[in-house]
């Protein structure tokens, strides 16, 4: 085995890193694959929390790095599926206990044994995001249709076109189809067409997220939901496969529009 | 709906539209570092030096920064005034 490395970041804070992680993690370990994630945002920790695996934590990825556990011994088993494994964050350290090199030469122990190293980013330009973005193969950016993080996912990806690791791949989380109908978000191609990157694959808002997080199960483990559905396709796009993008925008037709522009100009 | 329409009917575009509209003049600004401002100092100075060589009617100069994907390109369309010729 091999293993593929997968960065996923972002420039602004909270659009979705840790949720997309966990469970592109979940999507890839359910269709067989041996996955690690590496909770990547030190001091921060959080992905122990979105996978329900808080309690099991011994070691952690500074414990590794410093040489007071072996790899195996911080690896954690999700023990809902065959081969998952979550590495945790530091909680009572800082970036600064990790450099890029540290964590290429974890990856690089590490890559033999599995197929796939997901890497949960902490936001912004510092530290944390060069640490994070060092092993990659693949970097995966996560932004909202909004303002803000579409402007500091824009920065983000200069920046890792300058660290010579893009093209970076963009996956746009919390798409609200609703306010795309009535104008009030920006859709997939405004974003597509500012940030000129390639999409592998948009996200609802979805509530079933919150809830997930609640019981510790990503929603991709977590029956039939529309973000669930979302990320698996994702994690199928990485594979390989071509999986067709969601209908998210339903009704943008020329009779909603024409209903829309009566409704507007009576008020 | 075409923004001219909004306009005639004294409407807001969409929320959206302006999302879109203000995002791309800010990347083109964070990608290089270049202000509105700045843009005309520059103008101004590139009338300027080819004035100095050529006869250009500077109310016609035109530069923009135009985005090419993630590259960003400086465009200056400047009319060539015909020569008169002096007998
Ligand atoms: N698709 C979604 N639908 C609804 N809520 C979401 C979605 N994605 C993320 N969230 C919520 O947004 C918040 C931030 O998500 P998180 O993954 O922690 O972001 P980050 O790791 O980028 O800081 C969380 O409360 C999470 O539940
Ligand atoms: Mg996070």
């Amino acid at each position: 085995m091999t293993a593929t490395v997968v960065t996923i970041t972002s420039g602004k804070g909270g659009v979705g890193k840790t949720t997309a992680t966990a469970n592109l993690a979940a999507a890839l370990a359910t269709e067989g694959q041996k996955v690690v994630c590496i909770d990547a945002d030190i001091g921060l920790r959080n992905l122990d929390v979105i996978l329900g695996l808080e309690n099991r934590i011994v070691y952690d990825l500074v414990d590794v790095i410093e040489g007071r556990c072996r790899l195996r011994q911080a690896m954690i088993r999700d023990k809902r599926l065959p081969e998952l494994y979550l590495i945790p964050a530091a909680q009572t350290r800082d970036k600064s206990a990790v450099s890029p090199s540290d964590m290429v030469r974890l990856c690089n122990e590490l890559r033999p044994e599995v197929d796939w190293i997901l890497l949960d980013s902490p936001a912004g330009i510092e530290r944390g995001f060069r640490n994070a973005i060092a092993p990659a193969d693949i970097v995966l950016v996560v932004t909202n249709p909004e303002v803000s993080a579409v402007r500091d996912a824009d920065r983000i990806i200069g920046l890792i076109e300058a660290e010579e690791k893009g093209p970076a791949r963009l996956i746009i989380n919390r798409l609200k189809p609703e306010m795309v109908r009535r104008g009030d978000m920006l859709d997939i191609d405004d974003v597509l067409e500012l940030l000129a990157v390639e999409l592998i694959g948009v996200v609802p808002d979805d509530e079933q997220v919150v809830v997930s997080a609640n019981r510790g199960l990503p929603v991709a483990m977590d029956g039939n939901n529309q973000a669930g559905k979302a990320f698996k396709n994702i994690a199928r796009r990485l594979l390989g496969h071509k999986v067709p993008f969601m209908d998210l925008e339903a009704n943008k037709g020329f009779f909603d529009r024409l209903a829309r522009f009566f409704r507007t100009t009576g008020e | 709906m075409p923004q001219w329409l909004d306009r005639l009917l004294g409407r807001q575009p969409p929320s959206a539209v302006q999302a879109k509209e203000r995002l791309q003049l800010v990347l083109v600004h964070d990608r290089t570092n270049l202000s509105p401002a700045k843009l005309e100092t520059l103008k101004d100075e590139i009338i300027e030096v080819i004035s100095r060589h050529i006869d250009i009617d500077p109310q016609a100069v035109q530069i923009d920064v135009s985005r090419d994907g993630r590259q960003q390109r400086l465009i200056a369309d400047i009319p060539l005034r015909p020569v008169r010729r002096e007998e």
